[in-house]
């Protein structure tokens, strides 16, 4: 099985320094891009590979690619972005990518850019992502000596110039509108989709945000092809996926694997089941904003499509396992304290619905839940869905709790009617 | 036009119109809060949801907003659909989550967006049983209030103060439900317009703090429509009265003029009206005496009827009085004899100005045009501090090319967050041209700060360039020239370019230049606008009716061609050389003083007659645009205070001269067939024949309360201290005189109780005749607590009374914003066709100035400055807080005012041995003066700025030459 984002990764924790990656087959993909092929057949290639974005919605790369307006009358300078604020609950993957192998993020920016024909490249990255800043600082540095960044890349007459930019740090620059707020020196806020950022983006230019993990992928679609990468799949959806798992299970981890690869097997296989002496509760397929999914859902296939027909989505790829030992309304009530803390405050749902959800669901655990306190969560949780809310936070922080309503009512419940969390005994 | 449907109902509608702001002009009632007419939309709040079909097959429908929906042929929604109800409700659940629940002590409550909201909701029950959120609150300064814990963190007040007014120091700061809108740290609120916070706001936060120090609600303020006194722009305003005493001014709407925005001098200057320092009863000096002492009005008439038949009698008017004021005036003394009471600066400034608007093919904006100007030019007039509205305006102007890049990338207009997210910090080109800094700088494209005679040349050059006809300006340096160049290709490239200038440099070549690139750039079509602010509120108005400055005046008296001035509403040591003033003084027999304030010029007056403020007259203003104005008396006043122009009819009555002015009207109707320019002054509103259904229009509130108590002499507010006045008792158990049919007046009096005669002016404490108040115990006076009936007003179509027409008046008649269900501000709404359009029926006032076809160039251009070894130039610095003449009378401006101080060029100051904060000593013709020195790099050299207007510089003639020295120890 082919694992080509990871295939670099030492065990050491060390990254491969530019000698060791060029060694590897490094910025070939870059010369190939750049002086073998237009910016046209790049985008090409990565549309026909069916890569789909990998920050959670999957969007297909190729085709917001395509959206970017280039050529000569096109306004300039236009601008790329990798989103590499990874602070989704339970999500890690973008991390291990940059330490374990920053060269290819970087390759896989510039020849991203080369394809949108960017002028200047950003990578946002997390606070707290200490040791990958270190580890993009010395790869970027050393792209810039061998040529790779900076004017005229490899004689091309392309240029690109990157830059690190570390978040001050908030969950809401995850999201693609506020992060180019927040890079911009203004309060991280989302933008109204009224613009596409390939038209209007950072500062009214034509800009592109993708995820860490998909412009890792690029510089093997363009080494092998559509075709290959395809192959690398199970599901409509090309490529391979970094999946993780949390929670209570004997290997938590990340591992590259086919995309689709089921449910079960991550967890079963990859994470090795559950701790002896506890039992899968539910799990949340794709970070902490993705509604939970059962025991009878494990054979589905971890693709975007697969995971939306059972009611959840993917998104990161990353689980988080829930027990049968932990109190399933503390866990909602730990998750509906970070949105609540995270949301930016711009619209009224979201900043004033979470903190009163995170208050009753800190109620009904403590023990001093009501009786219509349920009814007022689902109805809470309505007006906090998609089409009331500014954008995607507040749904997002309502995924788990509407599918945490619907499969624990019985918890609720009890924590209600016995005036206790039944887990604190 | 587009069909839309809500409800099911059809409608039409303009295309792409905003969905809320088409609902709203549709007269549906959709609650809002983020969203504002002149802000646009962000769908912040998500308050106006509603339901929006696919078409009339579709039953499931999606939740929108529509302050973010346009308005599309067949565009299908609901306003009533149960979910987008519920969804509404909830918002306000929401927002109540963390509100106080305490309406009833709030500033804002009767007034309150929220509120109103709340309501039309149908929110009623909070189920929210956590802890309350709470913030500290700021101290911001004298003008506002803050009480951050009311906060619904809609984000209109950083809106308004950071994006629209250019404000830096107030800043959303947090995240969630902690966001504060506040400053870094407490201080004074710096932005020129932040009293538009109070009712930008839609609950309690941002309040009106000198409203507050004495508070009344909204429904027991007596209103009418006024006009700002307080510089040439003619801001609409609606002041409120309460016991006597003008509480607050709020924004009247004008589409062309003020828009929803008024300038914090504007705002919080009426604080003159209720000054210690107002005169309220006439004052006599007996020959030989040094003091005045009251007068009763019979006597002070009497004597002024005997002054005006003697020889020669010569009227200096104002340009801070009416129209009507000073054409009664000169009614009295004759054209001949009437001097329009400005500065020999101004007045030739103002001659100059009108014979530009009004000969030349250039066109005075208003300042809705000149928020359209796509390339703007201002040649020294420092417009934040001399005509503050327009530098708000002129903010806006600059965000055209900011419009224009997201209509090209199809993003309606209204849709400001989408604007900005595109257009980012676009500017139109705004360029700066003026003696030193202003508060524009930051939005211009370049600036530049040179001396009066070089702005002068500047502008020549450009005109130069636009149209090689327009004369050369000789001997130009290349700096200026390519800088003119600069200039002169973005203001022909624009569609609609704009001159501003003015008096404010006190140059009248600098008012030429500018007038030479108005007309360079008008040549191929329209007339080019060219706003030339007037330095006061009359400054037009005055000057149409003819008549020379003061100087004249001076001189004749001195020279004792004159015996007896007459001074309308003027203070002359504001205007003139103080020695000079003294002279002329001197040299007249008899001086009449008719003025509201006491001042230096009424310390000197043999009688002076008290005169009503605006709030207590009604009259015409005419604005630097050439727009006459009417403004109403708010109240009837306290004291003896009357019209100026009734004070000179009476006296002219008494002399057996009376020329029949009854009321207003027909002091209008004279002026207007006396002065053709004036004409129009009639139209400027209805006439006070003017009834609806047969009646009047209240200046109250139908909730208005107290009335009785009030009428009858009983204050039911204690708490308020009436103006302690010579020979008054403070407004209170009040015997009073019932002169109704029913009364027992003559019983009263015969008695020897000292009884009020109320019948002029009915509610207000009157000047009691008889010092001697016997009240022993069982001499309780008697009280009648009779309802009296409300004063009368022969000169307008308004009552004071709560009692008349209800429904809707024209736009110049409009007391107050109030609709059902809509008590805030924000009321205005049902008053306009289309929100944020013109008021129903048509704005108010009349354009008195409309383009010539002179296209004759001025070529008086002035050689460059030169400076002098041992003389500096000396500039005025305006300040929009102490400049002007009456808003320092209001104590929260005074706090605002800066000291008296000498500005200087660094590199001058060292050569001076001058550093920061020294004293030095300014030796001008008018007198030396010491004042710290302040060191400022954007004063050229050569040059040195004084504060205009200020207790301590006003009166000093500037520009002009002065010596500077260090301070010389005794």
């Amino acid at each position: 099985m082919e694992k080509p984002l990871t295939k670099n990764f030492l065990p050491n924790g060390a990254f491969p320094d530019l000698a060791a990656y060029e060694l590897a087959g490094g910025y070939q993909a870059l010369r190939q891009a750049l002086t073998r092929m237009t910016p046209a057949e790049v985008t090409q290639a990565v549309t026909d590979s069916n890569l789909r974005g990998r920050g959670g919605a999957g969007f297909p790369t190729g085709r917001k690619w395509s959206s970017m307006p280039i050529g000569a009358g096109a306004p300039r300078p236009r601008y790329l972005v990798a989103n590499a604020d990874e602070m989704e609950p339970g999500t890690f993957k973008d991390r291990l990518l940059i330490e374990g192998d920053p060269h290819q993020l970087i390759e896989g920016m510039i020849v991203s850019a080369y394809a949108v024909q960017a002028d200047v490249a950003y990578i946002f990255l997390r606070a707290e992502y200490t040791r990958a800043a270190q580890c993009l600082r010395q790869a970027i540095a050393e792209a810039y000596g061998a040529g790779y960044l900076g004017g005229n890349i490899l004689h091309s007459g392309y240029g690109l110039e990157l830059y690190l930019h570390i978040s001050a740090g908030r969950y809401m620059c995850g999201e693609s509108s506020a992060l180019m707020n927040a890079l911009e020196g203004r309060r991280a806020t989302p933008r109204d989709k009224v613009l596409r950022s390939t038209d209007s983006g950072l500062w009214g230019k034509p800009t592109v945000v993708n995820n860490v993990e998909t412009f890792c992928n690029v510089p093997h679609i363009v080494t092998h092809g559509a075709a290959w990468y395809k192959a690398l799949s199970r599901s409509a959806d090309g490529g391979t996926k970094i999946y993780g798992a949390s929670g209570k299970i004997k290997r938590p981890g990340a591992w590259e694997l086919p995309m689709g690869t089921t449910i079960r097997e991550l967890l079963e296989e990859h994470a090795g089941g559950m701790m002896d002496g506890f039992a899968l509760r539910a799990l949340l397929p794709g970070g902490a904003s993705t509604e939970f999914v059962l025991d009878e859902h494990l054979d589905v296939a971890m693709d975007f499509d697969s995971v939306q027909k059972v009611g959840s989505r993917m998104g990161t790829g990353t689980l988080v396992v829930l027990d049968d030992r932990t109190c399933p309304v503390g866990m909602l009530r730990n998750l509906e304290h970070f949105f609540a803390q995270e949301s930016c405050g711009w619209c009224t749902p979201c900043r004033e619905g979470l903190p009163w959800i995170e208050h009753v669901l800190a109620a009904i655990e403590e023990g001093r839940g009501e009786a219509g306190d349920l009814d007022m969560l689902a109805r809470q949780a309505k007006f906090l869905g998609p089409g009331y809310t500014f954008c995607a936070l507040a749904p997002g922080a309502m995924e788990p709790l509407t599918s945490g309503l619907k499969y624990f009512r019985e918890d609720f419940e009890r924590h209600i009617g016995e005036r206790r969390c039944p887990w604190r005994g | 036009m587009v069909t839309i449907h809500i409800d099911n109902q059809s409608y039409q509608v303009e295309a792409g119109a905003n969905l809320l702001q088409a609902c709203l002009s549709l007269g549906l009632d959709l609650p809002y809060f983020c969203w504002h007419p002149a802000l646009g939309a962000v769908g912040a709040c998500r308050q106006c949801a509603v339901k929006q079909f696919k078409d009339e097959n579709d039953s499931r429908g999606r939740i929108v907003m529509a302050c973010l929906t346009p308005a599309q042929e067949g565009l299908r929604i609901s306003i009533a659909d149960p979910e987008a109800h519920a969804f509404r409700a909830g918002v306000i659940e929401f927002l109540m989550e963390n509100h106080p629940h305490d309406c009833p002590v709030c500033d804002e409550g009767g007034e309150c967006h929220l509120q109103d909201m709340t309501v039309m909701t149908g929110h009623v029950h909070r189920r929210y049983r956590f802890a309350k959120r709470t913030f500290r609150n700021q101290y911001l300064g004298p003008f506002l209030n803050h009480e951050m814990n009311r906060c619904i963190t809609c984000y209109r007040c950083v809106r308004f103060y950071r994006d629209y007014a250019g404000g830096r120091d107030l800043n959303a700061m947090a995240s969630h439900n902690h966001v504060y809108f506040g400053r870094i740290e407490d201080g004074v609120l710096e932005n020129e317009f932040s009293g538009n916070l109070a009712e930008v706001c839609p609950t309690g936060v941002f309040t009106d703090k000198t409203f507050k120090a004495h508070y009344t609600r909204k429904w027991d303020l007596q209103t009418a429509p006024s006009i700002c006194v307080h510089c040439g722009v003619g801001c609409n305003t609606l002041p409120g009265e309460r016991y006597g005493t003008l509480r607050r001014i709020q924004n009247r709407y004008h589409h062309e003029v003020n828009g929803y925005f008024l300038c914090d001098r504007g705002r919080y200057g009426h604080g003159f009206v209720n000054s210690e320092k107002r005169l309220r009863q006439p004052l006599l000096r007996t020959e030989g005496s040094e003091t005045v002492a009251p007068v009763s009005p019979t006597e002070a008439l009497a004597h002024l009827a005997a002054l005006c038949a003697g020889p020669t009698v010569i009227g200096i008017g104002s340009p801070r009085a009416s129209v009507e004021a000073n054409f009664a005036l000169q009614k009295l003394v004759g054209p001949e004899r009437f001097f329009n009471g400005m500065s020999a600066s101004d007045a030739g400034l103002t001659r100059l100005i009108l014979d530009i608007l009004t000969r030349r093919p250039v066109r005075s904006p208003s300042l809705h045009d000149m928020e359209q100007a796509d390339a703007v030019l201002v040649l020294g007039e420092d417009v934040t501090n001399t005509a503050p509205r327009i530098a708000l305006s002129l903010r806006q102007a600059v965000r055209r090319a900011a419009l224009e890049i997201a209509g090209a990338r199809h993003v309606p207009l209204w849709h400001d967050g989408a604007v900005r997210d595109a257009a980012q910090s676009a500017k139109s080109p705004l360029f700066v041209a003026t003696h030193s800094a202003t508060r524009l700088d930051d939005v211009a494209a370049e600036t530049w700060h040179a001396a009066p005679d070089d702005l002068a040349r500047l502008g020549f050059a450009v005109a130069h360039v636009l149209n090689p006809d327009a004369p050369e300006v000789p001997g130009l340096d290349a700096e200026t020239a390519a800088l003119a160049g600069r200039i002169a290709l973005s203001l022909s490239a624009a569609g609609r370019p704009l001159v501003v200038s003015g008096t404010g440099c006190g140059s009248p070549a600098v008012i030429r230049a500018a007038a030479n690139v108005a007309m360079a750039l008008g040549r191929t079509g329209q007339p080019a606008e060219l706003c030339l602010v007037a330095p006061e509120c009359n400054s037009f108005g005055a000057a149409l009716l003819g008549g020379e400055g003061i100087d004249a005046a001076l001189l004749a008296l001195e020279r004792g061609e004159a015996e007896t001035a007459i001074v309308l509403e003027n203070d002359l040591y504001r205007r003139a050389d103080r020695a000079a003033i003294d002279r002329a003084l001197q040299a007249a027999k008899h001086l009449v003083v008719i003025d509201h304030l006491g001042h230096a010029t009424a310390a000197q007056a043999e009688l002076v007659l008290p005169a009503a403020t605006f709030a207590e007259s009604s009259g015409t203003l005419v604005s630097s645009e050439g727009r006459a104005q009417r403004f109403f008396k708010v109240f009837a006043g306290n004291g003896e205070a009357r019209e100026s122009w009734r004070w000179l009819e009476e006296a002219q009555r008494a002399a057996g001269r009376g020329n029949g002015f009854d009321g207003l009207d027909d002091v209008i109707a004279a002026c207007a067939a006396a002065h053709p320019k004036l004409q129009g002054i009639a139209h400027a509103a209805p006439s006070a024949k003017f009834r609806l259904l047969g009646e009047k229009i209240p200046r109250q509130p139908h909730r208005y309360s107290g009335r009785t108590a009030m009428l009858g002499g009983i204050n039911p507010d204690w708490s308020v201290a009436i103006l302690p006045l010579p020979h008054t008792t403070p407004h209170g158990l009040q015997p009073v005189a019932d002169r109704s049919p029913l009364g027992r007046a003559g019983e009263g009096r015969g008695e020897g109780v000292p009884l009020i005669d109320t019948s002029a002016k009915g509610n207000v404490p009157h000047p009691n005749p008889s010092p001697a108040r016997g009240r022993g115990a069982n001499e309780r006076p008697q009280i009648n607590i009779h309802e009296q009936k409300p004063p009368n007003d022969p000169d307008t179509p308004l009552a004071f009374s709560m009692e008349g027409y209800g429904g809707a008046a024209p736009a110049a008649l409009i007391p107050v914003y109030w609709a059902p269900s809509w008590n805030s501000v924000q009321a205005l709404n049902r008053f306009q066709d289309e929100v944020g359009g013109p008021l129903r029926g048509g704005d108010p006032g009349v354009r008195l100035i409309e383009p010539g076809a002179d296209w004759i160039w001025f070529s008086e251009i002035p050689a460059a400055f030169q400076r002098r070894a041992d003389e500096w130039l000396i500039v005025p610095l305006y300040h929009i807080f102490g400049s002007e003449e009456l808003s320092p009378q209001a104590p929260a401006v005074a706090e605002r005012c800066p000291r008296p101080y000498l500005a200087m060029n660094p590199a001058d100051a060292d050569a001076l041995g001058l550093k920061a904060g020294d004293q030095a000593d300014l030796r001008l013709p008018e007198g030396a003066l010491r004042l710290p020195v302040e060191l400022r790099g954007d004063i050229a050299p050569g040059m040195a700025g004084l504060p205009a207007g200020l207790e301590g510089t006003a009166g000093i003639g500037l520009p002009g030459w002065g010596k500077i020295d260090r301070e010389t120890r005794p």
